[in-house]
């Protein structure tokens, strides 16, 4: 729960930037933040959105770390250079995005980064919002061995065939079958992307294949609530939704 | 909403950042999520040169009636300009 510290607690956080051996070997960024202390802590891979590896995901990072859980949120763009998040974002938007392959690969190098770790519980869980919630079903469902997922309003989950772009070939809920860990989706009405429609079609190929999971809806939101920088901020929804997340973690990755 | 519309031209000109002029080799034309305007999402124009990195980019974020109008003026411009006779 949001604001339950104890005053006279008195463990603090450690983060920074770090490399480590993503996809195909390669070594690229992720900003880690994890509690003080011997642990056992569970694990949180932070999956960023399309705007980029920005301050807004720090602090996200810095925020599951504060609740107790290590956090590795990788740089998704780390190979398309280095500037400003929006400058390197712009790059990588321009050439169509990350490519699926890779994104699933550094997620999963980074959950086993985790788990490897003398602290961790050997739980996981991968979260993302926008792309990065598109991008956090697709790497649970193709990658498996996730113990949670959490999807914030990730576009293209359902997506029209003719949609598919070489970095993009398969929409995500055609993996459904292939998930194993519990989904929490968080959706708001206002959404275009994805629509209420796209949500009720991810909701029924869940139910199709018997998988657990959890759907919240927001009648006043639209896409991005939880982003207090921007105009789609709902402070009452936003701070519904952070509740949801931790009980929800707390539920799977905890114990 | 994440719309991955984007589109780019090769283009030759300069543009003026923040460490002064650089040579543009490529345009990108997008409408996605907006950083710096109020705007959910906003017509991108940037302007850039890829060889010098990420940050050799100057951005506009615009929304559709501006863009419409943009449109309407280079268009109305480069007319003027072919029919003036002056080199390029």
């Amino acid at each position: 729960m949001w604001n339950s510290l104890s005053t006279d607690a008195l463990r603090g956080l450690v983060a920074g930037v770090t490399a480590y051996k993503a996809g195909n070997g390669d070594l690229i960024h992720a900003y880690v933040a994890r509690p003080e202390g011997p642990g056992p802590f569970p694990g949180v891979v932070l999956v960023h959105h399309l705007p980029g590896w920005d301050e807004f995901y720090r602090e996200m990072a810095r925020r599951f770390a504060d609740h107790g859980y290590t956090v590795i949120a990788p740089d998704l763009y780390c190979r398309s250079g280095h500037g400003e998040p929006d400058d390197v974002a712009a790059a990588v938007r321009a050439n169509g995005g990350p490519l699926d392959d890779d994104v699933v690969a550094d997620c999963a190098a980074a959950r086993d980064w985790l788990r490897a770790l003398p602290t961790s519980n050997g739980k996981v869980g991968i979260i993302g919002s926008c792309s990065g919630g598109r991008h956090a079903v697709l790497a649970a469902s193709r990658e498996g061995s996730f113990d949670a997922v959490v999807d914030l309003w990730g576009g293209s989950v359902v997506a029209a065939e003719l949609d598919a772009t070489p970095q993009r070939p398969v929409a995500p809920i055609h993996y459904t079958a292939d998930l194993h860990a519990p989904l929490l989706g968080v959706f708001g009405d206002l959404d275009t992307s994805p629509s209420p429609e796209q949500v009720d079609q991810h909701e029924a190929e869940l139910k199709r294949h018997g998988k657990e999971y959890e759907f919240h809806r927001y009648a006043d939101a639209g896409h991005g609530f939880i982003y207090y920088h921007r105009p789609a901020y709902r402070p009452q929804s936003a701070m519904d939704c952070w509740e949801k997340i931790f009980e929800f973690f707390g539920r799977k990755l905890e114990g | 909403m994440c719309t991955n519309i984007s589109e780019s031209v090769a283009a030759a000109g300069a543009a003026k950042g923040g460490a002064g002029w650089f040579p543009v080799s490529v345009a990108n034309v997008g409408f996605d999520h907006a950083v710096g305007s109020p705007f959910d999402h906003a017509l991108l124009l940037d302007f850039t040169d890829p060889a010098r990195g990420p940050s050799a980019r100057v951005a506009m974020e615009l929304d559709l009636e501006t863009g419409r109008a943009l449109v309407a003026a280079l268009q109305s411009v480069i007319e003027q300009a072919e029919r003036s006779g002056a080199p390029v």
